[in-house]
């Protein structure tokens, strides 16, 4: 039996001016429905051409993506993706960005009055029913990113790709958005893959942390399950034996990543 | 610390009226200063000069045409306003089929780099033509002096449109454009929903600045064609030799310059999504 989500020996080369560049070779990973997996490198290891595969944005050169059963061929919106600079759209509202993915995705099979209340039904969902008529350069960063889970939420994907979605924000409008998605997940069982550079966001989120290695041609280095109970209490688990034991993990294994790196420079 | 605030009902008005004459006697004696200085200039280089006329020979003159902008006295005699509204109306006709041609084409261009990789080459090659050097072709094609005239304004305009909207294209953010490939938009809902909006600052400011050289050429083509027209009158009164008319004729035409470019800059921020 395969996995819901499964990256199968996936190679990614691009063309560049100066010859092919082998941004991941031979990587292999296996996600569960559900299941909410971070993957967690040094920046330049590929781990957002990753989350792009998956979201059908780049092609692999080698290997490919199954999800559910189909491989995956292209962008589609059964895999919403929510970008690092939320790419709203500026000259549409709160409502009107999450509207046009409801629209897109819904639009041929549901009523008006049904549309309306799934786009409603998302922004009250990331707590932004009342900025549903504000445009994105009259709210905050926080609230921006916000939007964007929403319009990715409204479209009822089958894996939520978020890119790095908390990097452009300040630590507590982080912490309070890490809040909010771990409720969420919650409560819809969605699956998720996350691509981000912060360990503890990697650990307080996440099932399983995937670790890259460094690029170029980075590829899966180690798999650490999270087991730690859910729900989690970010203050509880600051004090939480297993946790800060698999910070140590992940940062150790990022680290002597850095030292290679090093001695192979030297 | 309290005696900061020592009138604390009455002060801030009086003051708020001080500052604001303060600020607009700022704001407007430098302007002034700078038309004083041109008129200054003018009377001077009249002083020395024997047939230009000194800015007050040429403001008495001005009250007597502006007394009866639109009389007739046959074809070639008519009052000012026709001849502006006559100049207008051509700007008006060549700018709009430009735009009706050039906005369209530079959304194609900016949407398939191959096209564009055809097309650019043509255009670089025909933008720095003279507009006037179009003049005997569109005669040529015509016949006749009007639709000759507006054949290049027509030309002239084209280029900034075609080029502004092609780059405005070009700049939509990339995420954007993947946000639209993750919902799988259609190609019409992609230019409806994303790159219209995203581009009518280009499309706006490239029509601004076409607008403003189809105003200089429509002068020096009305010159070559005759008829009715700012262009021709101001050429008529040379034929005349009246100078005070032809300063008349370059005031009018700066001014009316001036007001079409307000003007496209107030439809331009009213479209443009970053500043409503």
């Amino acid at each position: 039996m395969s996995a819901f989500l499964e990256i199968d020996q996936v190679t990614i080369a691009f063309n560049t001016r100066n010859g092919v560049y082998v941004a991941v070779r031979d990587a292999d990973l296996e996600i569960d429905e559900g299941e909410f997996v971070s993957i967690i490198g040094h920046s330049g290891c590929g781990k957002s051409t990753l989350l792009n595969l998956v979201a059908g944005l780049v092609k692999p050169s080698a290997g490919g993506a199954i999800l559910s059963g189909r491989e995956i061929t292209g962008p589609g919106p059964d895999r919403a993706v929510v970008f690092q600079n939320h790419s709203l759209l500026p000259w549409l509202s709160v409502y009107d960005n999450v509207h046009l993915a409801v629209e897109q995705v819904f639009g041929a099979r549901e009523s008006k009055t049904k549309l309306v209340a799934r786009t409603l039904a998302a922004v009250e969902l990331v707590g932004l029913l009342h900025a549903t008529h504000k445009r994105p350069h009259e709210i905050s960063g926080g609230m921006k990113q916000r939007v964007g889970i929403a319009r990715a939420l409204a479209m009822e994907p089958k894996v939520l790709l978020l890119d790095e979605p908390f990097g452009a924000l300040d630590a507590l409008t982080r912490a309070n958005l890490q809040d909010s998605l771990m409720e969420i997940q919650t409560q819809l069982r969605c699956t998720v893959l996350m691509v981000t550079h912060d360990v503890d966001e990697a650990v307080l989120l996440s099932d399983r942390v995937v670790m890259m290695t460094n690029g170029p041609a980075a590829t899966v280095g180690r798999i650490l399950p999270i087991t730690l109970p859910r729900p989690r209490d970010r203050l509880a688990l600051a004090e939480d034996h297993a946790f800060h034991h698999a910070r140590a993990e992940i940062l150790r294994f990022l680290h002597d990543g850095a030292l290679h790196r090093a001695t192979a420079v030297a | 610390m309290r005696r900061r605030n020592p009138e604390p009902t009455a002060a801030p008005e009086a003051s708020t009226v001080a500052r604001w004459f303060e600020r607009a006697l700022s704001r407007s004696i430098p302007p002034m200063c700078g038309v004083a200085a041109l008129i200054g200039v003018w009377a001077l280089i009249a002083q020395f000069t024997r047939y230009l006329p000194g800015p007050a020979n040429t403001f008495l003159s001005a009250l007597h045409v502006f007394a009866h902008p639109f009389y007739i006295n046959g074809p070639n005699d008519q009052g000012i306003g026709w001849n502006l509204l006559a100049s207008l109306t051509r700007v008006g006709k060549g700018f709009g089929l430009a735009a009706a041609v050039g906005i369209p084409l530079g959304f194609l261009l900016g949407r398939f780099a191959l096209l564009n990789r055809a097309i650019a080459p043509v255009i670089s090659l025909l933008r720095p033509v003279s507009p006037l050097a179009w003049l005997p072709i569109g005669l040529a094609i015509f016949q006749r002096a009007d639709p000759a005239a507006m054949f290049c304004i027509f030309i002239c305009s084209i280029w900034p449109m075609i080029i502004n909207t092609a780059l405005g294209v070009a700049s939509v953010p990339q995420d954007y454009l993947n946000v639209a490939r993750v919902l799988r938009l259609s190609e019409w809902k992609i230019f409806t929903r994303i790159l219209l909006p995203a581009c009518i600052p280009y499309v706006l400011s490239g029509a601004k600045l076409a607008l403003g050289i189809a105003w200089l050429v429509i002068v020096a083509s009305e010159m070559l064609t005759g008829g009715v027209g700012i262009g021709f009158w101001l050429w008529d009164e040379w034929n005349n030799l009246n100078m005070e008319h032809i300063l008349i004729a370059i005031g009018v035409i700066g001014l009316v310059g001036l007001l079409l470019e307000h003007g496209m800059t107030l439809i331009a921020d009213r479209f443009d999504y970053r500043k409503q």
